[in-house]
């Protein structure tokens, strides 16, 4: 079968419309008829939006190969209605040079679960000492347009207004991990009076919100883009509606899980819930939803973070930041974000799909579910509920905060430049998504 | 629910004043008596029977209490319980002839624990035990010295006795 | 009682049957035979992660007054230093049978980690956790208080209309978080003094009275004054500027134990640094209650063990 008719999908969740998909492209849409070497997939209550794109994912690969893969990493990615993912900078070795960032964009093709654009490191090994090798990323196959050290933040002053300088030569943005280091030292969860009770190392707002302060400021100084990771107070959303208001070249991302846990979720000490940066209060949490609806945070990106069962198994100080939310995005932003009435699906598709592919200068995802465009597609059954379990992780890592909480949406199918990787809700076996990865390749090569 | 009342508090005044005038009698010498109640019933008695016994020889006796809570082989099978406080008279002990006193001699376990209890405050030249009621079934070889009224009883029966300074009542009753 | 976790989760009843079983423990010191059969056949492990000779001292004594086999696991040295987990450590000696773990930990939350994460069926009981919680060193600090107060009369009584004084590294301090909990459900006053830098964020939410001078604090008539230790490490992290003037700001020197009211007892955790948190006149004052306390201990860990251990696990679930 050599092309795909999706029946009856509500598009973007409005009109009703079929879709066909040839050779990697939506090729038509509108009332269609199935031809015989078509594969039809009923989409009757679903909603058809484009394919998902991560702007911050952690594949782990080279040298976190027990956490995660770019295999294990992109089938969660479909999993979730990713068709891509940018992977970030801080493997082992860092993706500093061009020869890592190569070897992880080419694992993610000859897999094909979705595109994998890595991410350059901003300071060589992420030491915050000196430039990494910038112009080498940017030039090579995996023509690197962000970079980061996230996980550290680039904390010298000199060294991001040099960074943000450089990267604008090659169109390039910096993605800033917002944390001042000396305010966090050995910093646990969010400072408040939780913390005081807990007895964890606090972690104030302010050593978030000064970074973004003094980079919004370098950023209109030096005219480059800077782009604002995993953004998680009301402060910080403030200082980033200050810098837009006049005009700087400012993004911003939120993860799903800032937008819906708190800092409530320490009292048990599981660390589960120990993230970087850490979960914050309630009205913290209420500010991130209210700027994700009024546009002053761009996008949500997941910070898929996996890590193995010991590294969360343990006490709180000693266990690692992060947690997996690939296959839970979507949900989550459904129960936050959509039945809250504060976001449509045709916004969905804008904060998980066009907005990162801008950000990033991914190419293929400006004009959602168009004739003529890519066919990165995801269909989602809204009415899904259900209780999430690890049973719902497709990565190699089990480490998700959501276990036991009922969230809304599901993912039916997810479609990467043409080649179903999800179907029915279940993710397609590596062989058949390669072999079929790999042919559309050579057919798009003619 | 039908309780059988086996002893009023008139037969309970005899019986204590009877184990009383029993002691005294019993006592060779001039071995200083200490009386020890297993509380909390049992260091009632005690401090009755030591009354009697101060009203005929002033100033031979001593009463005081001995709670076998952290003694008990049961433990592991019941819920926690607090102890209740052990007073030992200031004299101590030693080569005092001992009277433990209980409310209800049943399957012995409470008496080895006191007599293990004891051991750890020091040695006295004998130890007796007076009890108010022996109902029998032991479970151990130890028997009364003095006893208010045998009352055989089958295992299934509930003996109960109440006295005024704890519940407010003066009666030994047995219910089904 | 499964666990004791924190001060937090006990209620005003249980604490004080807490110090009233803890008096009959303390009346066993003087007997004959202090030995009690309490706990035989019973394993009460021991689980240090953190060096601390005298609370692991204390509570090996404890366990050993009321019979019980006591296994002491110090992680120096151990396969703990060499990699293994908690999990690991806690199966393995759940696996040999213990019946409670007393563990000591240097990350805050390691104790209510082993009692509910499900790897262990065992009582569990903090002797320390990070900067959280010393609910048994608080027990005893109350326990010292009671006994000073009311003496021979302290069975039942709470420690209502008592006012204490906490100085010191409250920011890092287990034994005050545990204190703060325990002495207001007993009903005492309870009043923080410390610089700004060494109070933690949301102290205002606590049940106490805060003052950032000492003179302020012992101004009022104070039954008890309880001087933490400040820890080496904090004088190179900047949170005072010196150990000179943190001595003369917010140590107890001699003047300021002169001037105290005559029936203030003076009360430290240990081990003291003598000169900086409290000068020697005050330590080895007849109203000093260190080495009380230091007694004490070992009462209140044999009263805890009773509780914990001692009963069917069914009936104290």
């Amino acid at each position: 079968m050599t092309g795909l008719l999706i029946r009856g999908a509500s598009v973007l969740g409005q009109s009703r419309d079929d879709i066909r998909v040839r050779d990697g492209r939506i090729v038509a849409t509108g009332s269609l008829v199935a031809e015989l070497d078509e594969r039809v997939i009923d989409a009757e209550g679903l909603v058809a939006l484009p394919g998902f794109v991560d702007l911050h994912t952690h594949l782990r690969e080279p040298g976190g190969e027990a956490s995660e893969t770019v295999l294990t990493g992109t089938r969660a990615a479909a999993a979730g209605g990713f068709t891509a993912v940018f992977a970030m900078a801080n493997t082992s070795p860092v993706a500093d040079t061009a020869g890592v960032v190569e070897q992880v964009q080419q694992l993610g093709e000859q897999h094909g679960y979705a595109t994998v654009r890595p991410i350059g490191a901003v300071t060589a090994g992420l030491a915050g000492e000196r430039l990494s090798e910038i112009g080498a990323m940017a030039r090579s196959r995996a023509a690197v347009r962000v970079f980061s050290d996230d996980g550290h933040c680039v904390h010298d002053a000199l060294l991001m207004r040099r960074a943000l300088e450089y990267v604008a030569t090659f169109d390039g943005v910096i993605a800033q991990h917002a944390q001042e280091p000396r305010l966090t030292a050995g910093a646990q969860m969010n400072e408040g009076a939780l913390s005081g009770e807990l007895g964890l190392a606090g972690w104030p707002a302010v050593a978030e919100e000064a970074i973004i302060a003094r980079d919004v400021l370098l950023a209109q100084h030096t005219g480059a883009r800077l782009h604002v990771c995993h953004v998680s107070t009301a402060g910080s959303v403030e200082v980033i509606r200050w810098a837009k208001a006049r005009g700087i070249a400012v993004t911003a991302e939120v993860t799903p899980h800032h937008l819906l846990l708190t800092e409530e979720l320490a009292r048990g000490y599981d660390a589960h819930f120990k993230v970087n940066p850490p979960l914050r209060r309630d009205e913290d949490a209420r500010a991130l939803r209210e700027a994700l609806a009024d546009g002053t945070i761009d996008i949500v990106a997941t910070d898929h973070a996996p890590h193995p069962a010991e590294a969360k198994e343990c006490t709180w100080a000693e266990a690692a930041f992060g947690m997996v939310g690939l296959e839970s995005a979507l949900p989550v932003l459904q129960s936050t974000m959509i039945e809250t009435g504060m976001l449509g699906f045709a916004d969905i598709a804008r904060v998980l799909s066009s907005a990162p592919a801008a950000i990033g200068r991914l190419e293929g995802y400006a004009a959602p579910v168009q004739e003529g465009v890519p066919a990165n597609l995801v269909l989602v059954d809204p009415s899904a509920r259900r209780t999430w379990s690890t049973d719902d992780l497709r990565g190699r890592s089990a480490n998700t905060p959501y276990r036991g909480i009922e969230l809304a949406g599901a993912i039916v199918a997810t479609v990467h430049a043409g080649v179903p990787t999800v179907l029915d809700g279940v993710v397609r076996p590596a062989e058949e998504v390669a072999t079929a990865a790999s042919a559309a390749r050579e057919a798009a090569r003619g | 629910m039908t309780a059988r009342t086996v002893l009023h508090d008139a037969d309970i005044r005899r019986a204590l004043r009877r184990i009383a005038h029993e002691v005294l009698e019993s006592r060779r010498g001039d071995g200083r008596l200490v009386f020890l109640g297993i509380p909390t019933r049992g260091t009632v008695l005690a401090e009755r029977i030591q009354r009697v016994v101060d009203e005929i020889e002033p100033g031979t006796s001593s009463v005081g209490s001995l709670d076998i809570t952290l003694y008990r082989d049961d433990l592991a099978r019941t819920p926690t319980r607090a102890p209740a406080p052990t007073r030992i008279p200031d004299e101590g002990i030693d080569d005092a002839i001992v009277v433990l006193v209980d409310d209800v001699l049943y399957s012995g376990r409470t008496v080895r624990a006191a007599l293990d209890a004891l051991a750890d405050h020091g040695r006295p030249r004998a130890v007796r035990l007076a009890v108010l009621v022996d109902r029998g079934h032991r479970e151990l070889p130890i028997r009364a010295d003095f006893v208010g009224k045998n009352l055989p009883s089958s295992t299934s029966e509930r003996v109960s006795v109440r006295l005024a300074e704890v519940d407010g009542a003066e009666e030994v009753t047995i219910e089904p | 009682m499964k666990h004791l976790l924190s001060t937090r989760d006990l209620d005003r009843e249980t604490a004080v049957s807490i110090l009233d079983i803890a008096e009959d423990m303390a009346r066993t010191a003087d007997r004959e035979v202090r030995k009690l059969p309490t706990l035989r056949g019973r394993t009460v492990v021991n689980l240090f992660f953190e060096d601390s000779t005298r609370t692991r001292l204390s509570f090996e004594s404890a366990a050993k007054r009321l019979s019980a086999d006591v296994i002491t696991f110090s992680a120096k040295g151990s396969s703990v230093s060499k990699g293994e987990s908690l999990k690991d450590t806690a199966q393995t000696l759940q696996a040999m049978g213990a019946d409670a773990i007393v563990v000591r930990h240097h990350g805050s939350g390691a104790a209510h980690l082993l009692a509910h994460s499900g790897w262990i069926e065992a009582h569990v009981l903090n002797a320390g956790d990070g900067t959280h919680e010393h609910p048994t060193q608080a027990l005893l600090d109350a326990f010292t208080i009671r006994q000073r107060c009311y003496g021979a009369d302290s069975r039942g009584r709470d420690l209502s209309g008592m006012r204490v004084v906490i100085v010191g590294d409250i920011l890092h301090s287990r034994v005050a978080r545990s204190n703060v909990w325990l002495l207001t459900t007993l009903g005492a006053e309870v009043h923080l003094v410390a610089p700004r830098t060494l109070l933690p964020s949301g102290v205002e939410t606590w049940p106490v009275r805060v003052h950032e001078h000492l003179e302020s604090a012992l101004a009022l008539d104070v039954d008890a004054v309880m001087m933490l230790r400040i820890q080496q490490e904090r004088m190179h992290d900047a949170f005072f500027p010196s150990a000179r003037e943190y001595a003369r700001e917010w140590g107890l020197t001699a003047e300021r134990f002169a001037a105290l009211g005559p029936d203030t007892m003076v009360m430290h955790p240990g081990p003291m640094n003598r000169g900086l948190e409290i000068s020697s006149a005050a330590a080895d004052s007849a109203r000093s209650t260190v080495l009380d306390q230091v007694t004490n201990g070992v009462f209140i860990r044999m009263a805890v063990l009773y509780l914990l251990v001692a009963g069917s696990p069914e009936a104290s679930a």
